[in-house]
């Protein structure tokens, strides 16, 4: 079929900030559609809340809004834009939502505009439980049997009918608390009774357990005319019971047989063409490993991460032809993108494994409750291709970047049986690790696939990996076990720890024998037909697929997995220096090893190599390659800690070099650079014991703020108020000895300011200077910051400008840099410098439209700043105020304290701009969920340090119409300050107490400032959580609070008497 | 670990682990081709169409689930050896009753792992199927040059094909199955439907099949090229004015030389589980199931009373054809699946639907 001729217009909705569970795939799909919309002649109108995106660039669609992501917001944009279509399967559930909305409120039929690419009641269909188990009972696909239970009577009787094992559900509890598995009666009536009382409705819902089953996943396309094709189909490793995107997947699938795989797929078309889903769209069953049983789990109507991934695995761009089929086009008239000569109604063959490991948050969350299950916890993912699992699987684990090379955890090589089997059992992020220590222990695979019902197969393939570590460790140094080695995915590091040696010795011995990756290309057709579409992966065999290029190239680095603190941003930069290093008739090489991401789209740059960030990697390619250098500011500190190995292996960094990253990264040489160039910082110390500490810290004046150069198992950053805090940390959270020194800085506490800047070496331009709104202490990446600054004086941002500039020249800085100051007493102190792109640059590019990575790599190249019309001094400003709020994905991690503080916690972030300030800051709450009250119950509890300033916001909420309700001592201050408050008891001291009041939902919003350091205060832990699981909002910082104030204020009338 | 040697009639070598038949002092000959598909190298190697051919499968990962005893496309294979980059020692999967490597060695036929396969398809596509030949590690190669030099065989079909008429009886119609190598499942998709199943060797005279009174004539797929048999062709034509008739494959090679069109050897053929077939009359596209050397040729067509029905969207070729005026109609591809797509198992019920008519 033809262009729906009359869609001259398409509206594309975003899926907002990135949370855990909706992240940057999303990017990548909705900037796939946007191109691919615009290939076709359509005009696109982009809406998103997410600044960091490549698809709210101004330049991807015809019109791009950073808007918050309401129904409010949206009318207002169609109502201005008038668009034809609107599109909104490419934006995951967020969109998807949005879609629905409109559409029952009668608002797309009045305004004249078709939804395309999936129909409301098919969404529906696919997201009610009941309609769709109803759907698929009608085309004979088997779902779990289920029940809904309100006492435990209804549960026995269930059980009678369908028998055991079953799973107890309660409704609305996080991660199933009071839940589990019944394997029998006794364990039905305990468990659904513990349910129903957990569950705030006395409700459970009784499942079919099939838990241990093998999961697998179609990812299926249908067109217009019902042509259907499976693009990907992917087993997990870990079977039913862990979050598909919690699990360890590999594709295709491995141990089905045809008969399985077609029974699977079958299954997959049909329930398309009974959605009559026009788009791309996720089958997930479960498959008894012992039968041909198997059941649906679920069906996402729409592009998702398993169809980021499945595109990348498989070189078929699933977004970009389902905007196609959104738009009436149909498969047999798409052609297929990667081979340019076939078309994309075919399902590709795979010529090797993809394995992708998620990357998950306990890093930074080390108090998190690590256990897998059905509430996704990972915030990003690796994906590996390789030409077997073992291969695949190590590049996976060394993509990763969890500081390991290979499949073990080293601290548990000395645990004992039980310890390893305990673990095992517990189902936590560490468990293919631990298996792998399991079998290295001597444990059998049959024992361990009892244990976990991971598939015989894979727990072979890790035998032969351990296999391998012996015959490399009984033969000693050889060309012959090294090639196999290397054919089975070890890294060089992994063997030298095996030989004792150096790495560069493995090294030197594989060159010696000629013992060198090829690269291969990944075609969708498994060689079937001729591609020349540079992607490529590693691999130890015979031939390589490089295509020879004469022209120049520049290699760039990207930044791995998404993770808490190196997100999407960086992403975001590396795909603008890959445009740029192009616009300058450079091959520009992108490698990287996220599969959501845009920058690893194989129309992005001139040559995709989708590898592990390692130096064996990295170099392996530069090898192949030849560039002219390799740029890593772009790709956060995973590519900045590769530049120093890299260099030394004799490979050019283009921009800011080596040395000079170092003098900016290196705390003394850092300290001199300051201190020759008179720039105050705020005092700081190295101490090697706990006395030194405490001597020292004296004369540096309290609070300071505290980090360990070593981590043992509490928060890693502190900032401590006094003597007492300052001991207890030292004893709590470090090990302290002359090995693993701990710093200790001055904390100031002060407005917060953050400058981004670009030089050549010689000019230094900088594009914004940004302000924020929670006091230094709160991690730059968790505040919220406004750009221009809104209280800052001219003096300040003067010397802000000067500062920067005279530190980026002293740095030598080719590129990016990313500075952060404090103003102490109209001081300005330098807190931090990073020599680098950095979080803000997408959201300053964004809202002064200066392209800041575009700008930076044609300085890399050798364009001179004066030569792109750039001088030194700062970029003026224009008329609207713009907010950078950071958002939060604390409701999945149970056991995650809240509270801000040094440490990053923040998953993504937001943008409202608008003329006013306080407009600008409301979008902004709005864009990250943030229900603002306009009245009801505050509930408070503050710390003393607070209470002052406390007093002065509470009185201005009483002001717009707040009530208070608050804890002993600060319904106290409040009462003395003539502002009504009810007192309501701690935890457990009262019939009502604080949890009672936050539960009965009669609170509208909590303020609570936590008292740091002292005795983990587990009141307002267990407070914040409840509040944060019930959707409430839950602020710890009275500048949040402030600037949440201001927002209602300006939305409230005032009510005052004559 | 054993060794064996992969060696093209290009005189190219490939030195792997043996994971099959130990050929000792011998070579196995063949020619050369790729399948490209993830899932079914049990119907693939059992499948009597890869005859005299060493397959080479481009899914580095062969042997993942074992062998079990329902997936057999015939009880023989007849291919001459299998390449692969990895065979596991061992299957996992719930029917798996033993390894591939077990049964390449029960069945007589070599096997090489550890091989870029990649590589070897991609030779392949660039040049053409080849001749090569699986030979022990220490074979003397020069004396290959000359079996190289020679001819393959014409006589597969013979091989394959079953001796004597076999009856499969059902409550349905009466179809006789024309046996010119046929997959298991062709007969199968029949018996599921009720039919009541004669299969007649490649030669049966018509008056044999006469004599079985059929309701409907299915012709199976099979090895080589459809010019061998030449002997068939007035027996279709005869059968094709009296019955029902459905043509897989090698049938459908056959029908359309029987009705006056040519067929012809493509470079490196089709052979896997995702060909794109768009039905032109439907207007509609399915994924197939492929295994063919020779297609029918489109201009040949023309003059015939042959209708293209199918074609391939990528490469154009013929994939279905039906007779003007005779209730009879061919497909290039495998409706049965075993291994690959089901998306045009409703052929056989179309089929069935034109005998009831």
């Amino acid at each position: 079929m033809p262009l729906q001729n009359h869609l001259k217009k398409v509206l594309v909705i975003g899926s907002g900030p990135i949370v855990i569970g909706q992240a940057a795939e999303f990017d990548y799909s909705g900037t796939q559609a946007v191109k691919s919309l615009i290939e076709e002649g359509v005009e696109v109108v982009l809406v998103n809340s997410n600044p960091a995106t490549i698809m709210t660039d101004r330049e991807t669609a015809h019109k791009v809004y950073i808007e918050p992501l309401t129904t409010e917001f949206l009318l207002k944009i169609i109502h201005k834009e008038k668009p034809d279509g609107l599109l909104p399967t490419l934006g995951g559930q967020t969109a998807l939502n949005l879609a629905v909305k409109l559409e029952e409120g009668g608002h797309l039929k009045r305004l004249g505009v078709q939804l395309l690419g999936c129909r409301v009641d098919t969404i529906q269909k696919a997201e009610d439980r009941k309609l769709f188990k109803e759907l698929m009972q009608e085309i004979g696909e088997p779902v779990p049997e289920s029940r809904i239970v309100t006492t435990v009577a209804e549960a026995l009787e269930f059980a009678e009918r369908i028998g055991y094992p079953l799973i107890v559900r309660p409704a609305y509890t996080l991660g199933g608390t009071g839940g589990g598995i019944a394997r029998n009666q006794e364990e039905l009536f305990t468990t659904t009774t513990s349910g129903l009382s957990a569950s705030p409705i006395q409700q459970c819902l009784i499942e079919r357990s099939i838990a241990g089953f093998k999961e697998i996943e179609y990812e299926v396309i249908r067109d217009s005319k019902d042509n259907c094709i499976i693009v990907c189909n992917m087993e997990n490793i870990d079977p039913v019971g862990v979050h598909t995107g919690d699990s360890i997947v590999v594709a295709p699938s491995q141990t089905l047989s045809d008969k399985e795989y077609q029974l699977l797929r079958s299954s997959a078309l049909k329930i398309i063409r009974a959605l009559k889903i026009e788009g791309g769209c996720n089958v997930q069953y479960a498959l008894d490993p012992d039968s041909f049983q198997y059941y649906v789990i679920e069906v996402n109507p729409r592009v998702s991460r398993s169809s980021a991934l499945a595109s990348k695995a498989t070189g078929y761009p699933i977004a970009k032809i389902a905007a196609k089929i959104a738009l009436g086009l149909t498969l047999d008239e798409i052609l297929n993108p990667i081979t340019k000569k076939t078309f994309a109604c075919f399902e590709p063959a795979l010529d090797y494994v993809v394995t992708k490991i998620p990357r998950w948050p306990f890093d930074k969350f080390v108090g998190a409750n690590r256990r897998l299950g059905t509430q996704m916890k990972a915030t990003g993912e690796v994906m590996a291709l390789g030409r077997t699992i073992e291969e695949s699987l190590l590049k996976a684990v060394r993509s990763l970047e969890v500081g390991l090379h290979h499949l073990e955890l080293p601290e548990w090589r000395q645990r004992t049986r039980n310890e390893l089997l305990e673990k095992i059992a517990r189902q936590d992020d560490e468990r293919l690790f631990v298996v792998a220590e399991a079998l290295r222990h001597g444990i059998g695979p049959e024992e361990l696939f009892e244990l976990t019902r991971i598939d015989r197969f894979f727990l072979a393939k890790i035998q032969n990996i351990i296999a391998m570590e012996r015959r490399l460790e009984a033969s000693g140094r050889g060309p012959q076990v090294l090639r196999d080695a290397k054919r089975l995915g070890f890294a060089d590091v992994t063997i030298a720890a095996i030989w004792k040696c150096e790495e560069a010795d493995v090294r030197r011995l594989r060159k010696e024998h000629k013992i060198v990756p090829v690269f291969k290309m990944v075609d969708t057709c498994a060689g079937e037909f001729e591609s020349s579409t540079p992607y490529y992966y590693s691999t130890y065999e015979a031939q390589d697929e490089v295509l020879e290029s004469p022209k120049k190239k520049v290699v760039v680095l990207g930044s791995g997995p998404i993770r808490i603190g190196q997100g999407i941003e960086f992403d975001y930069a590396t795909v603008h220096a890959i445009t740029a290093i192009r616009d300058l008739g450079f091959e520009a090489i992108v490698i990287n090893n996220n599969p959501e991401t845009v920058s690893t789209d194989f129309n992005i740059s001139d040559r995709l190599y989708f590898e592990p960030l390692t130096v064996e990697d990295v170099f392996n390619v530069v090898e192949r390659e030849n560039p002219i250098g390799v740029i890593v500011q772009f790709g956060g500190q995973t590519a900045i800690n590769l530049a120093e190995p890299l260099a030394q292996l004799g490979v050019r960094i283009l921009g800011t070099s080596t040395d000079d990253i170092d003098r900016a990264e290196d705390r003394k040489r850092f300290e001199e650079l300051l201190r020759g160039l008179e720039i105050a910082q705020p005092l700081g110390i190295t101490v090697t014991s706990v006395n030194e500490a405490v001597e020292k810290s004296a004369h540096l004046g309290f609070p300071v703020i505290v980090r360990p150069s070593y981590v043992l198992g509490g928060r890693a950053m502190e900032i401590v108020y006094d003597e007492f805090e300052l001991k207890d940390y030292m004893r709590r959270a470090v090990q302290v000895n002359p090995e693993h020194p701990v710093l200790i800085d001055r904390y100031m506490i002060g407005r917060e300011m953050e400058v981004d800047a670009i030089s050549d070496g010689e000019t230094v331009f900088i594009p914004g200077i940004m302000e924020h709104i929670e006091k230094a202490g709160v991690h730059s990446g968790d505040s919220i910051a406004v750009y221009p600054p809104q209280t800052v004086s001219a003096a300040i941002l003067k010397q802000l400008a000067e500062t920067t500039i005279s530190i980026t020249k002293a740095l030598n800085i080719k590129g990016l840099i990313n500075l952060q100051f404090v103003i102490y007493n109209d001081e300005v102190f330098v807190l931090e410098v990073n020599p680098r792109s950095s979080r803000t640059v997408p959201f300053l590019s964004k809202v002064t439209g200066v392209p800041m990575a575009k700008i930076a790599t044609r300085a890399i190249l050798g364009e001179s700043l004066r030569s792109q019309g750039f001088s030194d001094g700062v970029h003026p400003i224009g008329d609207s105020v713009a907010v950078k709020a950071p958002v939060f994905s604390f409701a999945k991690l149970s056991d995650v304290e809240i509270a801000l503080g040094p440490e990053m916690k923040s998953t993504g972030e937001v943008m409202g701009k608008d003329r006013v300030f306080e407009k600008a800051l409301h979008k902004a709450f709005v864009a990250a969920g943030v229900v603002i009250p306009d009245s009801g119950t505050i509930l408070a509890t503050i710390n003393d340090k607070d209470k002052e300033e406390a007093v002065r916001l509470f009185k201005r909420f009483y002001q717009v119409g707040f009530d208070f309700l608050a804890t002993e001592g600060t319904a106290r201050v409040l009462k003395a300050a003539n502002i009504p408050v009810r007192t309501v008891a701690r935890i457990g001291q009262g019939e009502d107490d604080i949890i009672k009041e936050i539960k009965s939902g009669r609170v509208a919003l909590v303020i609570n400032t936590i008292s740091k350091g002292k005795n983990v205060e587990s009141d307002g832990f267990k407070m914040r959580r409840i509040a944060v699981e019930r959707g409430l909002l839950c602020l710890t910082s009275l500048d949040t609070t402030e600037a949440l104030l201001r927002t209602i204020e300006r939305n409230t009338y005032s009510m005052d008497a004559l | 670990m054993k060794h064996i040697k992969l060696i093209l009639e290009t005189g190219e070598e490939y030195l792997g682990e043996s994971i099959g038949h130990d050929l000792e002092h011998v070579f196995s000959l063949g020619e050369l081709v790729f399948n490209t598909s993830m899932t079914g190298y049990q119907e693939i190697l059992s499948d009597p169409s890869y005859c005299d051919q060493v397959v080479v499968m481009t899914y580095p990962l062969i042997g993942n689930y074992g062998v079990n005893k329902d997936d057999f496309e015939s009880l023989t294979p007849a291919l001459k050896g299998l390449v692969v980059r990895e065979c596991p020692m061992h299957g996992s999967n719930w029917r798996n009753e033993y390894s591939l490597r077990e049964f390449l060695a029960r069945f007589k036929i070599p096997g090489i792992a550890g091989i870029d396969t990649r590589e070897l398809t991609k030779k392949i596509r660039d040049r053409g199927v080849m001749k090569a030949a699986l030979v022990p590690q220490d074979y003397p190669v020069r004396n290959l040059s000359e079996v190289f030099a020679r001819p393959l065989g014409t006589d597969q079909i013979a091989r394959v094909s079953t001796k004597n008429p076999i009856h499969f009886p059902g409550e349905g119609k009466r179809i006789i199955l024309m046996d010119f190598g046929y997959k298991k499942n062709i007969l199968r998709s029949l018996l599921r439907r009720n039919s009541d199943v004669v299969v007649v060797p490649w030669n049966a005279t018509v008056d044999l099949i006469e004599s079985y009174r059929p309701d409907g004539v299915v012709m199976s797929n099979g090895p080589g090229n459809p010019k061998d048999v030449p002997e068939v062709l007035p027996v279709i034509k005869h059968l094709q004015t009296r019955y029902p008739m459905f043509s897989i494959c090698m049938g459908h090679q056959l029908f359309a030389l029987a009705n006056g069109a040519d067929t012809e050897k493509l470079k490196f053929g089709h052979r896997g589980g995702n060909h794109p077939v768009k039905d032109l009359r439907l207007g509609k596209v399915f994924m197939s199931s492929q295994n063919h050397g020779y297609a029918v040729t489109t201009a040949s067509v023309a003059n015939t009373e042959l209708e293209v029905t199918q074609i391939n969207i990528n490469d154009r070729t013929i994939e279905g054809l039906k007779h003007r005026t005779l209730p009879a109609f061919s497909v290039q591809y495998h409706p049965e699946a075993c291994p690959g797509p089901e998306d045009t198992a409703w052929l056989f019920d179309d089929f069935l639907k034109t005998i009831r008519n």
